[in-house]
């Protein structure tokens, strides 16, 4: 598998398809994992890391579960690919920007990848279209198996497996679901949802948690906790907090068709109008477009635009996708001239009209 | 946007409901979001040990790891572990930090599928390691040399 390769792809997790897909983007599940015997990253010299990553590879090599996994070396890497891997949601910024030996491994689907060296010596992760927790987790589950029956975890029998930062011991388990909020946004209720999710120890972030306002609505919730509850437990807890959310998004795009039908479909249009006709464009702009479009398509308001193409925009049209389709480095003005020609390209291609 | 505490990019935003309609934001790259998260939840002990009063050095280090030689300020200060055996060097203090970030102090969770057998390495060797330092001290050069490549056999997993 060659990384220019993904270019043209989408990831599995990004269809558009899986349940409760209007609002559920997509489903994460990660878990921190160390091997027993060996430092953790912060007193880990160059030749712990090499030995992390000599074990971690042979034990992907030999994982049984259904994932094909490929590991890519990122010392290696051009700091572009190592960009693009951070716009497809594959690496952390951390695992892109530190030193030291590390990697990654994933599938061709990119639904399943395997950071080593990172702020533990492995980091898990499946990511699923739409609203499917039960399913990650299962997958997940099988991979950390599979990997498991050949690497030594660290494990206490009091506080489970163990992290390098005790906000992840225990389950070693992260679950953050992506969700896409607009109608909430526009009607002013997205704090009032926030600071209830508070009070219930989860957090919200954006889709790359750039500014403090999530750009294009879209937030990711995730739980805090991970000692002392199962993980079957702290899914459904998630579960049902997110059920509600979807409750009242869904209320609250009822409620703009009611009341301002004419006004969401001027607000829709034009934002299609922007995006297929600016000759310049930032990231942010686009992110507020697209939200715009997205709610547009499930309001039926705007028709010939399949949310797949706009969860498809929503990454191809972030800096280092631009820059790998370019071929070449791109500076901040010329970014946005390629951004706006990629949208115009790409909308023209679907004949998209409100 | 920048992180408040370093020249990071922010990646975290936090923001405390502290009641009667009053917040307090915090804009964070994702080191200093570990930091704050633990020391959220070290309050309401006295001041941060990373600003110890007159900005004179804390005289006592807490606990240091024998294994790793981490000491329980510097774990503090950076909020990452330096290896597994930490947990049980500074149980006693972390007891009440565990509490504080999970509100409990038991993993109930998924357990390795090999944990007995992982277990019983563990007894092997801790009873290894025992006989491989007195071997070396004794000058018996040969036995040690097999007991160490046994240690390293179970390290790696393969019983």
């Amino acid at each position: 598998m060659k990384l220019d390769a993904l270019l043209p792809n989408l990831g599995e997790w990004l269809r558009g398809t899986g349940p409760e897909s209007d609002v559920v983007l997509s489903t994460r599940v990660r878990l921190a994992r160390n091997l027993s015997g060996l430092p953790f990253a912060t007193r880990a010299g160059p030749q712990h890391r090499s030995e992390v990553v000599a074990r971690a590879k042979e034990a992907i090599a030999k994982a049984t579960d259904g994932h094909k996994l490929e590991y890519f070396d990122i010392p290696s890497m051009p700091t572009l690919d190592r960009q693009f891997l951070t716009e497809r949601q594959l690496i952390s910024r951390e695992l892109a920007g530190s030193e030291g030996p590390r990697g990654v491994a994933f599938d061709a689907t990119e639904t399943a990848s395997v950071m080593v060296n990172e702020e533990d010596h492995l980091r898990l992760q499946v990511l699923r279209s739409g609203f499917a927790l039960d399913e990650a987790w299962a997958d997940i589950d099988r991979l950390d198996d599979a990997l498991e029956a050949r690497l030594n975890y660290a494990f206490h029998t009091q506080f489970g497996y163990l992290t390098a930062c005790p906000t992840n011991v225990g389950t070693g388990m992260r679950a953050s679901v992506m969700l896409h909020l607009p109608a909430l946004g526009l009607t002013k209720q997205i704090e009032k949802v926030f600071r209830a999710l508070q009070k219930i120890n989860l957090a919200v972030r954006g889709l790359h948690g750039e500014g403090s306002r999530a750009f294009g609505d879209l937030y990711q919730i995730s739980n805090h906790v991970t000692l002392g509850k199962s993980e079957p437990k702290l899914l459904s807890e998630i579960r049902e907090v997110i059920v509600t959310i979807l409750q009242y998004e869904r209320q609250a795009r009822a409620a703009l068709l009611k009341e301002r039908k004419q006004a969401e479909h001027d607000r829709a249009a034009r934002a299609l109008g922007t995006l297929s006709s600016a000759s310049m464009i930032t990231a942010e702009e686009t992110m507020e477009h697209l939200s715009a479009v997205r709610l547009g398509v499930h309001l039926h308001l705007i028709e010939n635009v399949p949310i797949t193409a706009i969860n498809q925009l929503f990454i191809h049209t972030q800096s280092a996708h631009l820059q790998k389709l370019a071929g070449h480095p791109l500076g901040g003005e010329e970014r946005n001239a390629a951004r706006a020609k990629y949208l115009k390209a790409k909308l023209r291609e679907l004949g998209a009209r409100q | 946007m920048k992180c408040q505490r370093c020249s990071k990019q922010a990646t975290t935003h936090i923001t405390e409901v502290l009641g009667d309609g009053r917040y307090e934001e915090a804009h964070l790259c994702e080191d200093c979001r570990k930091k704050y998260l633990i020391e959220v939840s070290g309050k309401p002990k006295a001041a941060p040990a990373s600003e110890p009063a007159n900005g004179a050095e804390p005289l006592v280090a807490g606990p240091v790891c024998p294994n790793c030689g981490l000491s329980y300020t510097e774990f503090r200060n950076q909020g990452r572990f330096g290896c597994a055996h930490d947990y049980d060097a500074f149980k006693a203090e972390l007891l009440p930090l565990l509490e504080g970030i999970h509100g409990e102090l038991r993993h109930v969770g998924k357990v390795p599928r090999r944990l007995p057998q992982l277990q019983s390495a563990e007894v092997e060797l801790t009873a290894l390691r025992r006989d491989l330092a007195r071997l070396v001290t004794e000058e018996k050069y040969e036995e040690a040399a097999r007991v160490r490549d046994r240690i390293r056999q179970l390290e790696q997993g393969e019983g």
